[in-house]
């Protein structure tokens, strides 16, 4: 099963976490991640995300706005993909990023193009 | 009340549901029935028996309760006329086990080999045992195998389908079967144990190492004769009896090597060491044997103040014999290093270095990159260790890895 693995985030957690060690910790659980095969993938890192853009397009109007697209503690910070047999492994991968001790990962199945 | 009382109490209550539910359970096949019919009995005595103190008879407090609640759901879900056959029956055989309580016969076991059937996912058998015999709910037992809980929830009601469509038996297998349907019952509850030995500070898992041990003592009981039961329960005594070496008064982690003898626990070590010498009366026949006379060779440091470490490794090569598992291969090379060098450990590795399985083992590149830091091959050893700390889970052992690292450059 593909799973998407949403990093979310919390503000107040990350602006403690020591840069340095928690940069290190993720360069070890990158070169992990890429290493454990096909299917395993490091995303990329997003912006915080009150640099973000949101648009919405609704009976034909536009509307473009600034910021965050939800006014939460915890936003949306990156993302990476594994491929594992079973929902155990995916939380054992959440475990591994070390994003988890700041904020919380989200772990999604990607759903699967089935040809019926 | 003390927590000593509670946890009597608590201990009290889920040995007589355990016994109740196998009983009502093997008549019917239907073990989410059976749970029904308890759940709120065994509710009332995990609330009011802490207050009030274990009743004289739990079985017939349970019993009580419970009987009017099975006979009720019975009367609900079946067609009037069989089920009504169906309630007498039940009803018959409750009354006369409730009049003669010490009659009950502890079918605890039959439900165990039920639970551990092959027709089960190995990896829902665990958690079938804690909840059937052990009343735990999905709650607890997904928190601690770190499931979510809808999901163990569903698995936990499909694999109580799966007991009465496939019509699995509620029986201890000939004696022919015996070893290998109990293996599985083994294999069952020492992951139970594992997962409370592996996650620390966690008091969830905690309790699920004590619960275990717990289920240990129970097989133990009922299969004297089984060496391998024995064994099992030792292996789990010994590691239980470090639980408080393995974190130092800071809480960072502590290789068993560097482990300080007097936090061991000796009491566990004398019980451990006197069942495995019970066990191996007969020579050492299974890997729990063999597991627990390894652990036996590490804390004999105790009295001589070097591991036995041509021991341990004649020990692996008999459970790499026996298992042709990676992991033993693993061990075997980590004792090896300390008998013949780090050069002869590593090479024993490559048998496994291709293995898919190791590609994401947190404990293969944890163990290479201190034998290859051992043997001088720096750049190797920096790699390996890099990927352990990226496949760690645990933050004490990532930051006692990220050490041995910054060691390197330093040695």
């Amino acid at each position: 099963m593909r799973y998407m693995m949403i990093i979310h985030h919390d503000d107040e957690a990350m602006a403690k976490a020591p840069p340095q060690e928690l940069w290190a910790e993720y360069a070890a659980f990158n070169q992990a991640l890429n290493k454990a095969g096909e299917g395993f993938s490091g995303g990329l890192r997003l912006s915080p995300s009150k640099e973000g853009t949101i648009v919405r397009t609704s009976a034909g109007k536009t509307d473009v706005l600034d910021g965050p697209y939800a006014d939460t503690r915890e936003q949306l910070a990156g993302y990476f993909f594994i491929d594992v047999p079973d929902i155990e492994q995916a939380v054992e991968w959440a475990n591994r990023c070390p994003s988890s001790k700041y904020g919380a990962i989200e772990i999604r199945p990607i759903v699967e193009q089935t040809a019926r | 009340m003390g927590d000593a009382a509670r946890r009597a109490a608590e201990r009290a209550a889920r040995d007589s549901y355990g016994r109740l539910l196998a009983f009502l359970a093997a008549r019917t096949r239907d073990v989410a029935g059976a749970e029904d019919a308890l759940a709120e009995a065994f509710a009332s005595a995990l609330a009011s028996w802490p207050e009030q103190g274990v009743p004289a008879n739990p079985d017939a407090w349970l019993l009580t309760v419970a009987r009017r609640r099975q006979t009720d759901a019975i009367r609900r879900r079946h067609t009037r006329k069989t089920g009504e056959a169906h309630i007498q029956l039940m009803t018959e055989e409750l009354e006369a086990a409730g009049a003669h309580p010490d009659a009950i016969p502890d079918r605890r076991l039959a439900l165990m080999f039920a639970c551990a059937h092959p027709e089960i996912e190995a990896g829902m058998r665990a958690p079938l045992i804690l909840q059937t015999i052990l009343g735990l709910t999905a709650i607890d037992i997904a928190a601690a195998f770190l499931i979510p809980p809808a999901t163990m929830g569903q698995r936990l009601v499909r694999a109580k389908a799966r007991i009465r469509e496939a019509g699995i038996p509620f029986a201890i297998p000939e004696r022919e079967d015996l070893a290998i349907r109990l293996d599985a019952v083994l294999d069952a509850i020492y992951a139970a144990y594992a997962k409370g030995w592996t996650e620390i500070g966690d008091t969830a898992a905690e309790r699920l190492a004590d619960e275990a041990i717990w289920l240990g003592r129970l097989v133990v009981s009922l299969l004297p004769d089984e060496p391998e039961a024995k064994g099992m329960l030792a292996l789990m005594l010994y590691a239980e009896a470090r639980r408080q070496a393995r974190r130092d008064a800071g809480g960072a982690y502590v290789p068993l090597e560097q482990q300080d003898i007097t936090l061991w626990d000796e009491e566990q070590i004398v019980a451990a060491e006197a069942l495995l010498h019970a066990a191996n009366q007969a020579g050492p026949t299974g890997r729990y044997q063999i597991e627990a006379a390894i652990q036996s060779a590490h804390v004999a440091r105790r009295v001589t103040s070097r591991p036995n470490w041509d021991a341990v490794v004649a020990l692996y090569d008999v459970l790499l014999d026996l298992t042709h598992s990676p992991v033993a291969l693993l061990n075997r090379a980590v004792a090896l290093a300390e008998t013949e060098g780090p050069e002869a450990a590593l090479a024993s590795l490559d048998a496994i270095a291709g293995d898919r399985r190791m590609a994401d083992y947190q404990p293969y590149w944890a163990a290479r990159g201190h034998l290859c830091a051992r043997a001088g091959r720096k750049e190797e050893a920096h790699e390996a260790l890099t990927l352990a700390i990226g496949l760690s889970t645990d933050e004490a052992v990532r930051h006692y890895l990220i050490g041995q690292r910054a060691a390197l450059q330093d040695g």
